[in-house]
């Protein structure tokens, strides 16, 4: 029998604490449209994505109107562009792009995922294209995001296209100067990318993948925050169980979400995403968390030592609660979509450096930073390429979505509106790092033994 | 389908009344109720079967919700398998 204080704690957790499931994600293969005249592949694809998707976004509202629970995000991941469009004959897949956007708006989804490349060791021609397209298809389309993959713990780092990345995001950011480079933000440089990952910018549907799945993120920073209210001052045995606790509700309420949308859908169930994902609402913060940790601010020494406790024990929690765990399951934590993230950058807690060190013990790197618009190509490559060393060596996945605000410098702060928030420019280190960049070729994959 | 209706609001006269008239006239059979007043709000958990029902979910919760917002109660009805899978392992 359910008990009252059972159902006015979940009631509670939705109304107060911001507990939502932030996005049902269809996966798409879209190797079966390869054609070699461009126009066909992207008939193709537009006519598949909007036929599998037809009943995505109707299904997400029923689903949340019935629970209760609001379900923020319908979207949709497909095979990495650069796979499926190599067939076409052409120098640039823009006009792809522009058919994700038309099939994402047809569907009524806020982002597609999947003009990505897969280069972690090297580039073939379709590949080649695909990264060379991205500003353009970033300026012209409004739901797509891109992603590329230039390293992993079995490949070691692909440093030509992290060189190439510098200027790919520079130019990105160019193209889109008048909306703040919102381009950027729809751009994620990734080590060790996930297959079957819900959340954007990064999702794209991998080709291990089935035909198509249903992948779910829940999120809850709200929720886990009041939990360890309720512990203040308490040991951190005490504070990992409440979080393990919390975080087997959260993930619960996300497997119910995931398996009612794939059997209404008749699409496969795939995994659930154990990511706590903050948002720019109050209270939803996982900077809060690690605050109330016992942090005067986020960027304090010990904040690194707070976040792996907290990623650890959210995926302890989540395991038990899911059939079938994946994506990047940890805490996110962007900057410009966390409130506390934002105010710990503006009173000079958190610096670049502080989230580099963060991002070795949390899902998922460098996320919505905004740095002076004259940082130079190089010196984005050199992050990425430091995030690309974290990742590979530690066997995680590790990403950068930086944004160079054309224009703006250290004091300035940018707007992205809705799920992506706002962000001040963060200072950059000024020395430079062009001729490392400039060896090209490639990293080693390093040894996975004698790893301390 | 088993569902929860949980209503929250200043007490009054009348409130399981009026929330059991609703279910009786739509074919939903009450299985369990547990009510309680905290802090003077009036706090209400209902558990109905609605396999019988003359009614969809979803006019249900519209009803629910209008009938509430006329006299100052806030009315929700949701399927009860997300209290379930929250809170039973």
């Amino acid at each position: 029998m359910i008990t009252l204080e059972d159902i006015l704690e979940t009631n509670r957790m939705i109304k107060e604490q911001n507990l939502d499931v932030r996005t049902i994600t269809m996966g798409i293969s879209l190797r079966d449209c390869a054609d070699p005249d461009l126009q066909t592949f992207c008939d193709k694809i537009y006519e598949k994505i909007t036929r599998k998707a037809e009943h995505l976004v109707k299904v997400g509202e029923d689903i949340e109107a019935e629970y209760g629970v609001p379900i923020i995000n319908k979207r949709i991941s497909v095979t990495p562009i650069a796979i499926a469009a190599e067939a076409c004959r052409t120098d640039s897949y823009v006009a792809v792009a522009e058919a994700l956007d038309r099939a994402a708006k047809t569907v009524g989804v806020n982002f597609i995922g999947g003009f990505s490349a897969l280069v972690q060791k090297g580039f073939t021609k379709g590949d080649l294209v695909l990264v060379d397209s991205i500003p353009e298809a970033l300026a012209v389309t409004e739901r797509v995001c891109s992603s590329v993959n230039l390293a992993s713990t079995s490949t070691g780092i692909n440093m030509d296209c992290v060189a190439r990345m510098g200027k790919i995001i520079k130019q990105t950011a160019l193209l889109t100067q008048d909306r703040d480079a919102i381009g950027c933000a729809k751009l994620v440089v990734f080590a060790n990318a996930v297959e079957d990952n819900p959340f954007m910018a990064g999702a794209f549907h991998g080709v291990g993948e089935a035909e198509a799945c249903i992948n779910v993120g829940v999120s809850g920073p709200g929720v886990v925050l009041r939990a360890i209210e309720q512990v203040r001052g308490a040991d951190f045995g005490v504070l990992a169980e409440t979080i393990k606790k919390t975080a087997f509700k959260i993930t619960r309420v996300g497997q119910l979400v995931a398996q009612e949308a794939s059997r209404r859908l008749n699409v496969p169930f795939g995994i659930v995403d154990l990511s706590l994902a903050p948002t720019p609402a109050i209270g939803d913060s996982v900077a809060a968390i690690l605050e109330e940790m016992g942090l005067e601010s986020t960027g304090a020494p010990g904040t690194t030592a707070a976040l792996a406790l907290l990623n650890d024990a959210v995926k302890k929690g989540g395991l038990m609660a899911s059939s079938h765990v994946g994506g990047l399951s940890g805490a996110f934590i962007p900057v410009s979509e966390d409130a506390g993230m934002i105010a710990a950058v503006e009173r000079g807690a958190l610096t670049l450096e502080k989230l580099e060190a963060m991002t070795c013990v949390c899902s998922v790197g460098l996320d919505m930073i905004a740095v002076p618009g004259d940082t130079s190509a190089a010196t984005i490559s050199a992050i990425i390429a430091d995030e690309a060393a974290i990742g590979m060596i530690n066997n995680k996945t590790t990403a950068v979505r930086i944004i160079p605000v054309p224009g703006k410098t250290v004091g300035d702060s940018v707007v992205f509106g809705g799920l992506l928030g706002h962000a001040p420019i963060m200072a950059v280190n000024r020395f430079q790092a062009e001729d490392f960049i400039a060896r090209g070729g490639r990293i080693p994959a390093p040894i996975r033994s004698l790893t301390n | 389908m088993k569902i929860v209706i949980s209503v929250l609001g200043r007490d009054r006269v009348g409130i399981i009344a009026m929330v059991a008239t609703v279910l009786a006239e739509n074919g939903v059979n009450i299985l369990n109720l547990d009510q309680t007043i905290l802090d003077g709000f009036f706090n209400m958990i209902m558990t109905a079967d609605m396999s019988g029902a003359s009614i969809s979910l979803k006019e249900l919760q519209q009803i629910m919700k209008d009938k509430g917002e006329a006299i100052g109660l806030e009315i929700r009805v949701q399927h009860a398998d997300i209290f379930q899978v929250m809170h039973r392992v």
